[in-house]
């Protein structure tokens, strides 16, 4: 290639060859895969991390504080501001079609099966995983990962693995409470327009509900919760560049987790249709 | 193939290269401590003081050398292995590297944590005599945002003590601290081979230091091992660069 374009220098401009157009072209693609096998190494080191003894609890615990129960509010009102939305959108398309009665059954099965899990999702891994991004960035980059290291523990197995283990244990929960705000606040919003008992919008709502209904969609979020932890700590853990390079991490780990949850739940959704 | 702590040289390394892209860090470092020693390793600033204790502790990788560590060949060990030697030794960052999200208490008392069943009461009082032993007798509670850079870095020196290593690579302990508190670290060190015949690694600036603790001195210079020899062997050195060094520290 140099020959070419020393030779040429003094003539016309060098031409890229259709070499390096397919270079130039692959560079962005071999990053990608570079990127996946890393993140394929990872897994595997904090899977393995995550069934070595002992188990660290107290790390677990204090994760499970600070991403679950710190994301309670988020999501409740998250889940409550869908139902409400729900209720009101969906009054008035089914009042169209005669069909006002499904009303609650309509915002039940649509906040249980769909919205709710992927409300949740979402919303903590704009908060969770750009927090864990950021924070293990800053461990990297003030070599507090190292000197962990140093002291002979295993950052993968004391930081990683807790967290990961805190966000799929906290997504399922969570989702609950999404549910729940979501349908009661669709009860609000129904109530509002016209008067209904709450225990007959329940029964109504409910009607014919399975816990098939209920199970796959509430617990594919542990998925989820898996997706942002593993995503949020790969980042975090390959920090470079200072302070910039922080930010950096936060965003890409948030970026990165939606995207992923989005694909998941695609996949989740036809796989749970076609097994329950 | 077993491996045996060796207590003549704690610490060897040989044909010791590292490079980041192309630029050459360390170029064929050879050198062994003895027990017991204080090695002071001294050098400009970017020469890689700092790269050369990570890679004796195996922070990083060695692109060719060998470096044994108690016995245990570091650039090959496996992860329990590099764990068993990283417990014999303490290690202080430049920058302390404290985990800012524990308290200084519980910044000392972690490595005990993890690696002693001492109960909590024991535990504690270990961790009040280290801080002492630095002057940090006060403001445990606080955290490490709260503290100043000198008063981090003594928390570190606690913290690298905190497993009664048999081996400390420290990085700068005196940087930044006023003459008082360089002058009690600096006896601290000494202490620390007198008692309990520990081997000391410790990179610095400060040549009035150095000359106080030390046995030994490295100049690391563009990669190569200068000089490496006594203080004596320094002073009459006729290496420009080395009388340079020496005049201009003085
Ligand atoms: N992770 C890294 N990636 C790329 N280059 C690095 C890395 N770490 C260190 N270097 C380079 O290696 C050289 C040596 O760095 P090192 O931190 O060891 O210097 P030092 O001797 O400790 O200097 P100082 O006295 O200022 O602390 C520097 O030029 C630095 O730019
Ligand atoms: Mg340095």
């Amino acid at each position: 290639m140099c020959h070419s374009m020393c030779g040429m220098a003094t003539t016309v401009a060098p031409q890229p060859t259709l070499k390096d157009d397919v270079l130039a072209f692959l560079q962005p693609l071999r990053s990608a895969i570079e990127w996946t096998g890393d993140l394929g190494f990872f897994f595997w080191r904090v899977t393995k991390a995550v069934f070595s003894r002992p188990i660290e609890w107290a790390e677990f615990v204090r994760q499970l504080d600070a991403i679950g129960a710190r994301s309670l509010t988020l999501v409740s009102l998250a889940g409550a501001a869908t139902g409400a939305v729900l209720a009101l959108q969906m009054r008035d398309s089914l009042a169209r079609f005669g069909a006002k009665s499904m009303l609650p059954s309509v915002i039940v099965f649509s906040l249980i099966k769909e919205t709710g899990p992927i409300i949740t999702g979402l919303v903590v891994s704009g908060r969770v995983g750009a927090g864990i991004g950021a924070e293990l960035g800053s461990m990297r980059v003030t070599e507090q990962i190292d000197a962990m290291e140093a002291s002979a523990v295993d950052p993968h197995k004391y930081l990683v693995a807790t967290r990961v283990l805190a966000c799929i244990a906290a997504l399922p929960l969570l989702t609950i409470a999404a549910d729940f705000c979501g349908v009661f606040m669709g009860w609000i919003a129904c109530t509002l327009v016209d008067p209904v008992p709450l225990r007959l919008f329940l029964s109504n709502g409910f009607h014919g509900v399975r816990f098939a209904d209920i199970l796959p969609p509430t617990f594919k979020t542990a998925i989820f919760g898996l997706i942002i932890g593993m995503v949020a700590c790969f980042q975090g853990m390959r920090t470079r560049g200072g302070t910039e390079g922080v930010g950096r991490s936060a965003t890409s780990s948030v970026v990165l987790s939606s995207l992923f949850i989005i694909l998941a739940d695609v996949v989740l959704v036809e796989l749970i249709i076609n097994i329950f | 193939m077993e491996q045996h702590p060796n207590p003549e040289s704690p610490i060897a390394v040989s044909g010791l290269c590292k490079s980041f892209g192309s630029l050459v860090v360390l170029d064929r470092i050879t050198f062994q401590l003895k027990a017991g020693e204080v090695t002071c390793v001294l050098g400009r600033s970017g020469t890689g003081k700092s790269v050369l204790l990570k890679l004796l502790i195996g922070l990083e990788t060695p692109d060719s050398g060998s470096i044994r560590l108690e016995g245990y060949d570091i650039a090959s060990a496996s992860g329990g292995e590099l764990n068993e030697a990283r417990k014999r030794v303490g290690f202080l960052f430049q920058q302390a590297a404290l985990y800012d999200s524990m308290s200084i208490e519980e910044n000392v008392a972690f490595p005990l944590r993890r690696h002693t069943k001492l109960a909590s009461a024991e535990r504690s009082e270990r961790v009040h005599r280290l801080l002492a032993s630095v002057g940090l007798e006060q403001d445990l509670d606080k955290m490490p945002s709260e503290i100043s850079g000198g008063m981090r870095k003594r928390v570190g020196l606690a913290r690298a003590l905190a497993l009664d290593p048999s081996v400390v690579m420290f990085d700068e302990p005196t940087a930044g601290l006023d003459p008082i508190t360089a002058a009690e670290i600096a006896k601290l060190i000494v202490e620390l081979r007198a008692k309990r015949h520990i081997t000391s690694i410790v990179v610095t600036h400060d040549l009035h230091t150095a000359r106080t603790i030390a046995d030994r001195v490295i100049v690391l210079d563009r990669g190569k091992a200068l000089f490496d020899g006594t203080f004596e062997g320094l002073d009459q050195s006729k290496d420009p660069f080395i009388a340079q060094f020496v005049e201009d520290a003085a």
